[in-house]
């Protein structure tokens, strides 16, 4: 389909751009590049917990099923993206700061986050019963989303941080970047959703297949 | 007149079906049997219909003369007497009645205690702990519970397990008091007991 | 019917007043988390209590042996009930708000227990100093109230589950991080001598926090209950 083209390109485009155009925090140099992959990991890593979250709480309102699977689904490909997001965050930290891990608000909101992702999965490895997984899984996710304004507003006045050296966050949290850079990172940011909605789509239709075999048997 | 209805109440446990479109409606006054080998499905068919287990499909409904009951208001209608239904080991019998009175509709009088302890078979025992209690002696204690409230409806899992002569005949003496008031299901492998029951319902083919 | 309120409260007590009594009479929930408070506690003043290691990591040590207490015992109220089998007629008898209540209060009681027993403890085995109490205590009890707050609806969630005790650990632990740190940041501040001035966001987060939690949990228990 013409969209899966334009995402091969739009995801070659901001993955060439990220390498070849000028590295985007000139302080911190060339290792300031991971910037591009990392920010939007980050950013999908939280938008696929809401989306968990949102289809959990359509499984407690209708009760089905297949609602409880999406959540589940949106949550894997999180968990993923998180682990990416905390690996990436992780390495620049070493390149720039000295050492792996830090415990800055935003590395520990990411850490957090890897928390929830595989509490979620450790509980539902732990419920047989369907429905019942289903309903506590469903339960803990929202529940555990009320944590995340606490974190998110917490820390950053708690714990001095090491982001703001960047100079792309300000202290009044604006964004101060060059447009190229912003360009290529919206690029990026672009691509990796639509990569992330493809990926849910292509889960779900997966889910319904192999639901309905398990329904025939 | 009140009435319990399953539709279509189908359980399955990974690959395994345990229960496959059962339907059934009783209401006041009848009484029915579900019988079948072990692990046939018998109490979680009971569990099911008493909303302690969500079926994968189908539904189970509870009604008061034409008005539908939620969860709440079923529940406290229920008598309920399984092996898997344990009361508190550390509490006396006497403590126990009155939590699950407090819990339900309200207080039970010193006098309804000594009554239903009396019932049982189990007069002067009051004050003892469960814990201390033989299997026999706790078997009688879940009537005492169960009846506690007058209850609507009165479900039995191996009514007479655990149970002596002179308990089998309380538990006899029991049923034909409130069978007309009540909705009776009993799930059972005894014969002798289906025969307590007007219907039957056979499971585990 | 009669007023929901009064059944509400009523029932609610019941339920705690039971969970007190079974607790008195067998003593399992408290044996273990005040032999694990106690146990911790020592190990912390033996090593490195009187080696004026300062506010900063004695405060931390200090959650620590609280925190690890709660992960301990609070899962018990609704653990027994399962273990027991007890449960199910509960479940089938008593509302879901009523048990609720009842089982927080139960676990606020009992943490609030150990905590009274650690706290003197602590200033007694380590070099800690307290010059203004008031400050220091606020911040315990408000940190055991949102410990209880995120933790109760927790253990409900893992009393029908396999491997209940690394379980109510491991869920337990990403909602209770945000609290932490800001109980030990807050009690750092009161064991250097800080006073309610310095800590007054901590306190506002630390009322924020509970409140949230209970509301979450009071509108999300029923679907753990009647499940």
């Amino acid at each position: 389909m013409w969209w899966k083209a334009l995402l091969f390109i739009i995801m070659t485009a901001a993955i060439v751009a990220a390498f070849v155009t000028e590295a985007p925090q000139q302080q911190i140099g060339e290792a300031s590049r991971i910037f591009y992959f990392h920010i939007p990991q980050a950013w999908i890593s939280v938008l696929a917990f809401a989306m968990s979250m949102i289809y959990s709480i359509g499984y407690l309102r209708k009760r089905d099923i297949l609602t409880d699977g999406r959540a589940a689904d949106t949550a894997a490909i999180g968990l993923l993206v998180c682990i990416l997001a905390a690996a990436t965050g992780s390495i620049f930290a070493k390149v720039t700061w000295g050492s792996f891990w830090n415990w800055d608000p935003r590395e520990s909101s990411i850490f957090l986050l890897l928390l929830i992702y595989g509490a979620y999965f450790a509980l539902r490895g732990a419920v047989q019963d369907e429905n019942r997984r289903a309903t506590l899984s469903a339960v803990y996710s929202i529940f555990a989303f009320l944590t995340v304004p606490f974190l998110v507003f917490v820390l950053p006045r708690m714990v001095p941080s090491l982001h703001p050296s960047d100079s792309v966050v300000d202290e009044n949290m604006k964004f101060v970047m060059g447009a190229e850079v912003w360009r290529i990172l919206l690029t990026s940011l672009v691509g990796f959703s639509v990569l992330y909605l493809w990926m849910f789509n292509i889960s779900g239709r997966i889910r319904k297949l192999s639901r309905a075999r398990f329904e025939e048997i | 007149m009140f009435r319990i209805a399953a539709e279509n109440l189908t359980k399955r446990y990974e690959h395994r079906w345990v229960l496959k479109d059962i339907s059934l409606s009783l209401s006041t006054g009848e009484s029915m049997a579900v019988t079948g080998p072990n692990g046939s499905g018998k109490s979680t068919l009971l569990k099911t219909l008493l909303h302690l287990e969500r079926p994968t499909k189908g539904d189970v409904r509870w009604f008061e003369d034409d008005r539908e009951l939620d969860q709440s208001e079923s529940g406290r209608l229920v008598g309920f007497v399984a092996p898997y239904v344990q009361l508190y080991d550390q509490l006396s019998a006497e403590e126990n009645l009155k939590f699950f009175a407090s819990v339900g509709h309200g207080n039970v009088t010193g006098k309804r205690i000594d009554e239903l302890m009396e019932m049982v078979g189990l007069e002067g025992r009051a004050h003892d702990l469960v814990g201390g209690y033989s299997s026999g002696m706790k078997q009688r204690l879940k009537y005492a519970v169960a009846l506690q409230e007058h209850p609507k409806f009165l479900f039995l899992d191996e009514p007479t397990s655990n149970l002596d002569d002179s308990g089998r005949k309380i538990v006899r003496d029991i049923v034909e008091v409130v069978r007309a008031e009540t909705v009776l299901i009993i799930a059972t492998n005894e014969p002798e007991e289906y025969a307590i029951a007007q219907q039957q319902c056979q499971l585990g083919d | 019917m009669p007023s929901s309120n009064a059944n509400l409260v009523t029932r609610s007590l019941a339920i705690l007043a039971k969970d007190i009594r079974l607790e008195l009479r067998s003593r399992h929930a408290l044996n273990a988390i005040l032999l694990f408070a106690v146990s911790t506690l020592s190990v912390v003043s033996f090593s490195v209590g009187q080696s004026g290691l300062g506010p900063h990591v004695l405060a931390a040590l200090y959650w620590v042996v609280i925190f690890f207490s709660a992960i301990a015992g609070l899962s018990h109220s609704f653990v027994r009930e399962e273990e027991t089998g007890t449960g199910l007629l509960l479940r089938l008898k008593a509302d879901p708000d009523p048990v609720y209540l009842g089982k927080f209060f139960f676990n606020l009681m009992l943490l609030m227990f150990i905590a009274a027993v650690v706290t003197p403890l602590f200033f007694a085995f380590t070099d800690a100093t307290l010059e203004q109490p008031a400050p220091f205590l606020t911040i315990t009890c408000l940190g055991i109230l949102g410990l209880c707050a995120s933790t109760t609806i927790v253990a409900a969630i893992i009393a029908r589950a396999a491997s209940r005790g690394a379980l109510f650990a491991v869920l337990s632990f990403p909602l209770l991080i945000p609290v932490l740190l800001v109980l030990v940041r807050a009690s750092q501040k009161v064991l250097d001598g800080q006073s309610w001035g310095e800590i007054a966001s901590e306190i506002q987060f630390l009322v924020a926090f509970p409140v949230v939690m209970i509301v979450g949990s009071i509108l999300l228990f029923k679907f753990v209950w009647r499940e």
